[in-house]
């Protein structure tokens, strides 16, 4: 008899977990994102019972290609107002995009900062190892516009495709000094400390975020885009390292 | 040259001792996976033995390489180096040895071998026969002290290799150094080697003057491949002449004049009791010295050592006893006539 | 034989698996833009860094992986086939762990880069040494097939003649072996050519000092989509010059 219960309630379980209730709200969202974002899926579904919220990380320009290219998704948040660009020249944003964060730069180093790198200067001082983004994405593009604006000539050992790789450079201690974002500085404690400069006011990276058309899962979609630009993801947000828009 | 080597290789060990004396020819025979190879081997330096010793002219050889030993190499296959046209192969070995005369001295073995008209042309160009000249030119514009021949005739096809048997016996006679051969053939034996050693099983299990061995092999191994009726003497004009002045009509590419030998397989006999006069076919007078079962057939063996293969009924009617006088008959066209070995038979 | 027709469906579904993304790539490229594109600044240097990088890296191959191919193939020692199995590591291994194997060897705090005082990362001798470690493999492995496939048999006949090792070496062993050799120098010249994450992880990318032809396409497809499908098609271009036209003269060579 009691074993008779035991595979009743077993098929209960399965019969609920295949249920026709389950539903899905797919997030295309920036890799500098990532903690953030994760954390928020985690108050969403505790807040939407029933609801399965999938986040894929990448490259904002890669994402970008992979909506336009018809990756089914129903949120991307961009790291940068010209990735969002790309999709929206394909008409596939339902609505605008908006920024809900905005991240800046920040001297990174390797813990104890062996080099004693104070201020944006410093990172041009002879037998300094700097490494910044490429120019051609978002993170060197903001290198760039800040050295403009110090009137300095950064010369770089690597300009690196993206800003994970900067990071990874200065936690190996392969480098003496990165530019990346706040975001990324907290995202590595113990490897990496952070250098803020005033001049980084000059090159503030913006984060969009759309409601993409061909969803079928709109409601839910907009209930998520209302929970990152809530005072709930605001918190969150702050946390990461991101500032308000 | 002197050798002692013992080799163990899994379940198989070769443990022989052998010399060569200057200017010998010497013939190993044996059954597949007998040690032939591995015995040229050892020799040639390609591999140790776990003891012994090797020495050429009273130079000491067991611990020098390969290319020190000046020990040359014919193998089955021609192995022609396949970059090289046929000049430079012959002139590989002169010129390793830093030898200035190197182009002299390929010409002069491509002459010998009758393949200067191939110099240039690549090893893929030749035929089997021709190739294998070549590598003969090759090994021997070395100048090795001592040639050893791997079964240098077995990859030729049946036209090629008489001409072959013939050049090789020619240059191991004009050149009166040491050689040993590897073969299954008896008839190679017969033609090029003063004493055949033979191998089974790892061990020399019977050696001896190769016509001693051929017609009265001791050995279950000579006994198979051999046990041929060997009549020696000179050779002339569509035959050969035996010592004991008969005439016996063959088939053969010997020249006149030389020592030689006819062969024929003891089934080619027919016997009679009286001499089948005018008939175009070899007629021997023997003595009878035995009879005993060969398979199906009885053997009958002359008390000058040829055998002759018949049926019991004809026995049975023949009324053969040991001690009788009998004719041996044989087709000329069962008899092939070759040039021997000189020397072999004076020991006899 | 002949081959039961069944046979040709998955074998040409898996030639459409190699060659439909390459047909792909085409329909991408936008024809107009592409003369610009491929003779940029960028995309040039990018070509003669990937060229003269991968032509380094093939010589050490060859100088380094041909003498291990030998000792691989000709001797016989405890652990050869442990040595041997190693030898392929960088076949299977991601390449970026390749890079990051480097950088925490070489690198400024690895314990061989601090052993030598040698600054190795962000130069081009990294770039070198990561197609190095990734192509090494693909030489050694078709050499010592070659190896394995030529015999000994020609080089004892040479020994008899009366040649040294140096000399078999010379005048046998490495001729005969010159269609292996060409094979694989191709092979791994195709492979430095087409090398990334080692390189990206190690090496680091700056334009004319380390960012090679595969690092450029892949920052530019962050900016400019066009051009980076524009220089994937140079690639591939010279992929296809590499494998189609050199390889079979390499492999047919003396014939």
């Amino acid at each position: 008899m009691k074993r008779m219960s035991v595979l009743l309630s077993l098929l209960l379980i399965a019969a609920c977990t295949s249920g026709p209730e389950k539903r899905e709200v797919t997030v295309f969202a920036a890799a500098s994102l990532k903690d953030a974002f994760t954390e928020l899926e985690k108050s969403y579904e505790a807040s939407h019972p029933g609801v399965d919220v999938r986040i894929s990380f990448g490259g904002s320009s890669d994402l970008a290609q992979q909506i336009v290219n018809g990756a089914p998704a129903d949120v991307f948040a961009s790291a940068s107002p010209s990735t969002m660009d790309t999709v929206a020249k394909a008409d596939l944003i339902d609505g605008r995009a908006e920024v809900f964060a905005v991240n800046t730069l920040r001297i990174a180093v390797p813990q104890g900062n062996p080099k004693g790198i104070r201020t944006l200067a410093d990172l041009t001082k002879p037998g300094t190892a700097l490494v910044l983004c490429a120019p051609q994405v978002p993170c060197g593009a903001a290198a760039k516009q800040v050295a403009m604006a110090a009137k300095l000539t950064f010369k770089p050992v690597s300009e690196e495709p993206d800003v994970r790789s900067v990071l990874g450079k200065v936690a190996a201690k392969e480098a003496d000094a990165g530019l990346v974002y706040v975001t990324d500085v907290l995202s590595a404690p113990g490897k990496v400390e952070g250098v803020d400069f005033p001049e980084s006011a000059d090159a503030v990276n913006e984060y969009p975020l759309a409601l993409l058309k061909k969803t079928g899962q709109a409601q839910l979609a907009r209930e998520f885009a209302e929970l990152v630009r809530g005072q709930a993801g605001r918190d969150v947000l702050t946390r990461a390292g991101f500032g308000p828009p | 040259m002197r050798a002692q080597f013992r080799l163990a290789r899994g379940k198989f060990t070769l443990d022989v001792e052998l010399a060569v004396e200057p200017g010998e020819v010497v013939a190993v025979l044996g059954p597949n996976g007998s040690g032939k190879s591995t015995l040229l081997n050892l020799i040639a330096g390609l591999l140790r033995p776990d003891t012994g010793h090797l020495s050429l002219d009273g130079r000491d050889l067991l611990g020098a390489p390969p290319h020190r030993r000046g020990i040359g190499l014919l193998a089955q296959e021609p192995l022609l180096f396949p970059h090289l046209s046929v000049l430079a192969n012959v002139e590989f070995g002169p010129r390793a040895q830093y030898r200035a005369d190197y182009r002299e001295t390929a010409l002069r073995w491509l002459d010998e071998v009758d393949a200067r008209a191939f110099a240039d042309r690549k090893p893929r160009q030749l035929s089997g026969g021709q190739a294998q000249r070549v590598a003969l030119a090759r090994a021997l514009a070395a100048d090795p002290e001592l040639l050893l021949l791997d079964e240098p005739l077995t990859a030729l096809d049946v036209d090629a290799a008489p001409a072959m048997r013939g050049l090789l016996r020619r240059v191991l006679r004009t050149r009166n150094r040491p050689a040993i051969m590897v073969t299954h053939d008896a008839l190679d034996a017969l033609v090029l080697a003063d004493r055949v050693i033979v191998l089974d099983a790892g061990r020399i299990v019977e050696q001896g003057p190769t016509r001693t061995v051929l017609t009265r092999p001791r050995s279950p191994f000579a006994a198979r491949i051999a046990g041929l009726n060997l009549v020696p003497g000179t050779t002339v004009d569509g035959g050969i002449r035996s010592s004991a002045g008969v005439f016996i009509a063959g088939r053969g590419s010997a020249g006149a004049g030389e020592d030689g030998v006819a062969v024929f397989s003891p089934a080619a006999v027919a016997v009679h009791r009286d001499n089948p006069h005018g008939s175009p076919r070899n007629a021997l007078r023997v003595r009878l010295a035995g009879m005993e079962p060969h398979g199906d057939l009885i053997r009958l063996r002359a008390e000058d050592g040829l055998a002759a293969d018949i049926t019991p009924a004809a026995a049975a009617e023949l009324e053969l006893e040991p001690g009788q006088d009998v004719w041996f008959v044989v087709k000329a066209t069962e008899v092939g006539v070759h040039a021997a070995r000189g020397g072999v038979w004076g020991r006899d | 034989m002949t081959l039961p027709r069944l046979l040709w469906v998955p074998a040409l579904l898996g030639f459409a698996v190699i060659v439909l993304p390459v047909i792909g790539l085409l329909d991408r490229v936008e024809w107009a833009r592409l003369p610009a594109l491929v003779t940029s600044d960028a995309a040039l240097s990018a070509l003669g860094l990937s060229m003269q990088t991968a032509a380094m890296s093939t010589l050490v191959c060859l100088l380094l992986g041909g003498p291990l191919a030998f000792v691989l193939a000709r001797s016989d020692f405890r652990g050869l086939r442990v040595l041997r199995s190693l030898v392929l590591l960088p076949l299977v291994l991601p390449p970026v762990v390749g890079g990051l194997a480097l950088l925490y060897l070489l690198g400024r705090n690895g314990f061989l880069g601090q052993l030598l005082g040698v600054q190795l990362p962000y130069t081009t001798a990294a770039v070198v040494l990561a197609q190095t470690f990734v192509a090494m493999p693909f030489l050694v492995v078709s050499l010592e097939g070659a190896l394995r496939t030529a015999g000994e048999r020609y080089e004892a006949v040479a020994a008899t003649l009366g040649a040294g090792r140096w000399t078999v070496l010379r005048r046998v062993t490495i001729p005969l072996l010159l269609p292996g050799i060409g094979s694989g120098v191709v092979l791994a010249f195709a492979r430095a050519l087409g090398e990334f994450g080692a390189t990206i992880a190690f090496a680091g990318s700056l334009q004319g000092t380390t960012r090679t032809l595969p690092l450029e396409i892949y920052l530019q497809r962050e900016s400019d989509v066009d051009a980076a499908v524009a220089l994937s098609l140079l690639l591939v271009v010279i992929a296809i010059v590499v494998i189609v036209v050199a390889r079979p003269r390499a492999v047919e060579g003396l014939r």
